[in-house]
């Protein structure tokens, strides 16, 4: 059993007394003073020749202090992308740029014409209701295969068409594959769109500027998973500030699904500003402005082929996706139906063959990037439902055939281009089988069906790969960052020690989950460690939190920083009882020698190292601080298997969830506690992804979900209470903690399980539906039993 | 400008607003009092809710002007006399019905306004109730059984941890 506060205890998370009493600062609680405003305006139209922004009226009206519009941004650089994709024929990705304000043309609902910086809010918003657009509206292209065609309408006038880039992976293969599915017993196909999906963390983004012309440093508060990569971005690309004049805080913040991890135009303009305007600058999203304004996610249109011998093994596996960008190529876009996805495309089975085909197409609508999961959903929607279709054409136990094509030998290298360390798909879903009570399903479904409603069974594997990693590798697949992580463990005189860390927290529980692992590394009471983040000027150089890395990642650095603490406290400590540090053992905050009762206290060690007066200063440096970065050798593998139970009412297509179970294998777990609420989470965002969510544009470019009166958030009543399980372990095998991470399984496992579901309750009434396209809206499902 | 006085937390607080100024930006912005959340703008989301005499109110769906007079009680307030957390507060904590944090404290203002007019609800009667409280965290799971364990039910049948 773990001792209290340390690791694989349910530790309450000390964060929460700030959050429940209203103390937290999260950055719309930080106001400057002298602070001025700033609101955009923003393009109601999808894409236009701007022939003038007029802001002679504005510029006059009470309170305002500057108006900016794309002209006054001449010179300054655009919004970098992060990740360059080569494409299938060795060229590079096309790259329009990104201005900060529209230059020239707009070309999504929501991009910023001009900017006012005004003493209030409402001051700022005023006046850029008087600002004048002679706008010469174009024809927008929506739709992926028509911004295709021969003549469409392009988004950028200086690239060739609005392909992106056209993806093969793994290109060796594509002969190969298109070989087997001649020679297959069974080819089952399905053609599905994976839709367009807002984040929607409950805090709408905001940025405050700062720049102090006596030392010429600049600030950014911003509501950010990883400030270091927007100093990084912001200073080098736009505003050619350098690092050491730029600090980035992101203090507390109130949630992000990958929706904070980009670099946005507000941040750059908010920082331009507050230098242009001497003045700090403001802004506060509201959440319109968030629905049109960050970046969204999935939104994909995919054909997948399944071929299978004639004994069910699957034998090739085939897919073309084409996936929406949007009118700019957001921080990390290129990387997601690429990287991010093709590489999962084996899931939890041994498929020999795989080709991956993915063509990025441009439209004049928001970018699109990273969202919970990130590539990772899409794959596994793709493979978890062609599978489902295909048990249903053999007319075989979907459970079944996908035990038989299990990967069971590990390490597994899957022919694309991953190497899974460990797993064990099988104890995952017998644990599935017994929790959710399978074996009872057929009593439930009569039950379910004496009330008149259709019952559902959908089950359904996943695979993902997290700690985005290693460095070299990623640099070799395009990415233009390093994907390590950092930590400083900074210990005080009196024994207390501070962690910082570049992982960043935003409702994941670091600051209790953090303190767990050294507590139990060095014997001492969790409450002894603080975890300061979130801020450049305080933490080492740090990539952030997103696709699941921070304990992978982060906690690997923290462990090996304080594994330095150790070393040098050992040496210390050898001194200190006149005995050879090969004697040295650290047990329960003492160290103490080998095979005799001396012992020093961890306190005594550390005061030692401040207050050198009996210490080998000729060998040691006195002080107790250590960094370490750390580059994990692979992305780790967490795996699960999922199950869902759906009643559907015949009448009206209302899907109803009654059961939901996650069966999910993380490795080591930290704190239980954090990990299950984690997976409650992902749940309950797939879940509305299946049943509920939808960014919808219509053919003009229009935005028609702007708020959450027109874009169906999950809400307490539509789910229920969920069992997850995360007791099948099967540890990492390269990273000190043994741990895979857990943020983005639910929001992977569950879509495809609820399909899967309302698909076994509709043929369980008869219907012949092999597939609805999500959201399964009680009006698309009831559309599909009337065939 | 108009002058606006109100109880807040048990303490008359007074100020200058516009017209259009809402109640949470009174509160927010005037008063320091920044535990009331903006997290929408067409008053679904719920992380601006506070009582008003009260009764629980969207503080983005009123004008400071409107509160004039009366009672108005925040996140700030709720905590026990000698700072301790409230057993609503506390609940949230013990069964991990928060990450992020910012729908929070409107998820705890309704709490306690669906306890005072029903102190045992049922699972279905929670759900329901927060209907106007979005959380994007925690999929409910946690928030709905800490309130159940606030009421004083036992909850220990609902999931591990």
């Amino acid at each position: 059993m773990p001792k209290d506060g340390g690791i694989g205890a349910s530790t309450k998370r000390r964060e929460d007394v700030r959050f429940l009493t209203g103390a937290g600062n999260y950055t719309d609680d930080i106001n400057i003073r002298g602070q001025a405003h700033v609101h955009f305006l923003r393009s109601d139209v999808a894409h236009a020749t701007i022939n003038a922004v007029d802001t002679a009226a504005a510029k006059d009206m009470p309170g305002v202090i500057r108006i900016f519009t794309g002209a006054d941004f001449e010179g300054v650089g655009g919004l970098p992308c992060g990740w360059q994709v080569t494409d299938r024929h060795g060229q590079p990705m096309q790259e329009p740029g990104h201005p900060v304000i529209a230059r020239g043309k707009i070309r999504h609902v929501g991009e910023i014409v001009a900017a006012v910086v005004a003493e209030t809010p409402e001051q700022a918003r005023d006046a850029a209701e008087a600002i004048a657009l002679d706008l010469a509206e174009l024809p927008a292209v929506v739709d992926m295969k028509a911004a295709l065609a021969d003549g469409a309408t392009k988004v950028h006038d200086d690239l060739t068409g609005n392909l992106c880039y056209d993806w093969g992976f793994v290109e060796e293969n594509r002969e190969a594959v298109n070989e087997a599915f001649t020679k297959a017993a069974h080819v089952t196909t399905l053609e599905l769109v994976n839709q367009r999906l807002v984040a929607n963390p409950m805090e709408p983004r905001v940025a405050v500027g700062d720049y102090n012309r006596g030392t010429g440093d600049h600030t950014l508060y911003t509501t950010s998973q990883n400030p270091h990569v927007i100093r990084l971005l912001m200073g080098a690309f736009v505003l050619g500030i350098p690092e050491h004049k730029l600090r980035v805080v992101a203090p507390d913040v109130g949630g992000g699904f990958g929706s904070k991890i980009f670099h946005y135009a507000e941040e750059a303009f908010c920082t331009f500003a507050a230098k242009a305007c001497n003045r700090p600058v403001k802004w506060t999203s509201s959440r319109s402005e968030a629905f049109m304004s960050d970046a969204h996610g999935r939104d994909h249109v995919t054909k997948i082929e399944l071929a299978l011998d004639a004994q069910n093994n699957f034998t090739a596996l085939r897919t073309e996706t084409y996936a929406n960008m949007g009118a700019y190529l957001s921080t990390f876009a290129p990387s997601v139906p690429t990287w991010l996805h093709g590489t999962l495309m084996a899931g939890n089975y041994k498929t020999p063959l795989i080709y991956v085909n993915v063509k990025a197409v441009f439209t004049n609508t928001v970018p699109v990037d990273a969202y919970r999961g990130a590539g990772r959903p899409e794959a596994t929607y793709q493979l978890e439902r062609v599978i489902d279709k295909a048990a249903r054409e053999l007319g075989v136990d979907p459970i079944a055939l996908r035990r038989q094509n299990f990967v069971t030998e590990f390490p597994y290298a899957t022919p694309v281009a991953v190497q899974y360390d460990t797993g064990d798909y099988v104890a995952t879903m017998d644990k599935l089988e017994q929790l959710a009570d399978l074996a009872g399903f057929p009593a439930r479904r009569r039950e379910s069906e004496s009330k008149g409603l259709l019952r559902g069974l959908g089950v359904n594997c996943y695979i993902e790969a997290c700690g985005i990693a290693p460095s070299n590798l990623v640099g070799q697949l395009g990415a233009r960052a390093g994907l390590y992580e950092s930590a400083t463990v900074r210990v005080n005189a009196t024994g207390g020690l501070v962690v910082m860390t570049g992982s960043h927290s935003h409702g994941q529980g670091h600051e209790t989950a953090f303190p767990q692992v050294i507590a139990e590394m060095i014997g001492i009471d969790a409450d002894m460690i603080e975890i300061v983040h979130g801020d450049t000027a305080n933490t080492p150089m740090g990539m952030g939190t997103y696709g699941s890395r921070s304990i992978a990642v982060g906690g690997s650095a923290m462990v090996r920083a304080t594994e330095k603490i150790i070393s040098k406290a050992k040496k210390i400590a050898a001194h200190l009882m006149e005995a050879s540090e090969a004697d040295i053992e650290l047990k329960d905050g003492a160290f103490g020698v080998a095979g005799t009762d001396k012992s020093v206290a961890w306190g005594d060690v550390c005061l030692a190292a401040y207050v050198p007066h009996n210490y080998p200063l000729d060998d040691i440096e006195p002080g107790l601080e250590e960094t370490a970065f750390y580059d994990p050798s692979n992305f780790t593998y967490p795996a699960g298997a999922y199950a869902c139970e759906v009643e559907v009412d015949p009448e009206t297509g209302k899907v109803r969830i009654v059961d939901f179970t996650a069966v999910d294998d993380f490795g080591n777990v930290i704190n239980p506690m954090i990990v299950s609420g984690q997976v409650h989470g992902g749940l309950a965002q797939g879940i509305g992804q299946a049943l509920l969510e939808s960014c919808v544009y219509d053919e003009n470019g229009q935005l028609l979900s702007a708020s959450y009166m027109d874009y169906a958030m999950p809400r307490a009543d539509d789910l229920p209470f969920y069992k997850v399980d995360h007791s099948c372990v099967t540890p990492c095998t390269h990273n000190p903690l043994g741990v895979k991470g857990c943020g983005e399984a639910g929001a992977i496992g569950s879509p495809p399980a609820v399909v899967n579901a309302v698909v076994d309750a509709l043929q369980s009434g008869g219907k012949a539906v092999t597939h609805i396209d999500m959201p399964l809206s009680p009006s698309r499902v009831w559309a599909a039993m009337q065939v | 400008m108009t002058k606006v006085a109100m109880t807040v937390n048990g303490t008359t607080r007074s100020g200058e607003v516009e017209g259009r100024t809402l109640l949470v930006h009174f509160l927010r912005d005037q008063l320091g009092l920044t535990g009331t959340h903006v997290g929408c703008d067409t008053s679904q989301c719920g992380a601006c809710v506070v009582h008003v005499d009260g009764m629980p109110v969207k503080a983005c769906t009123m004008f400071a002007i409107e509160a004039d007079g009366r009672e108005v009680a925040t996140i700030e307030g709720q905590a026990n006399a000698d700072g301790s957390l409230n057993t609503i507060q506390q609940a949230f904590q013990d069964h991990h019905g928060l990450q992020c944090g910012f729908c929070t404290p409107g998820m705890v203002m309704s709490a306690a306004a669906l306890l005072k007019e029903n102190p045992r609800p049922s699972e279905t009667e929670v759900r329901e109730y927060l209907e106007g409280n979005i959380c994007r965290c925690t999929g409910y799971h946690n928030i709905v059984k800490a309130i159940l364990a606030a009421s004083g039910q036992d909850v220990g049948a609902i999931a591990a941890e």
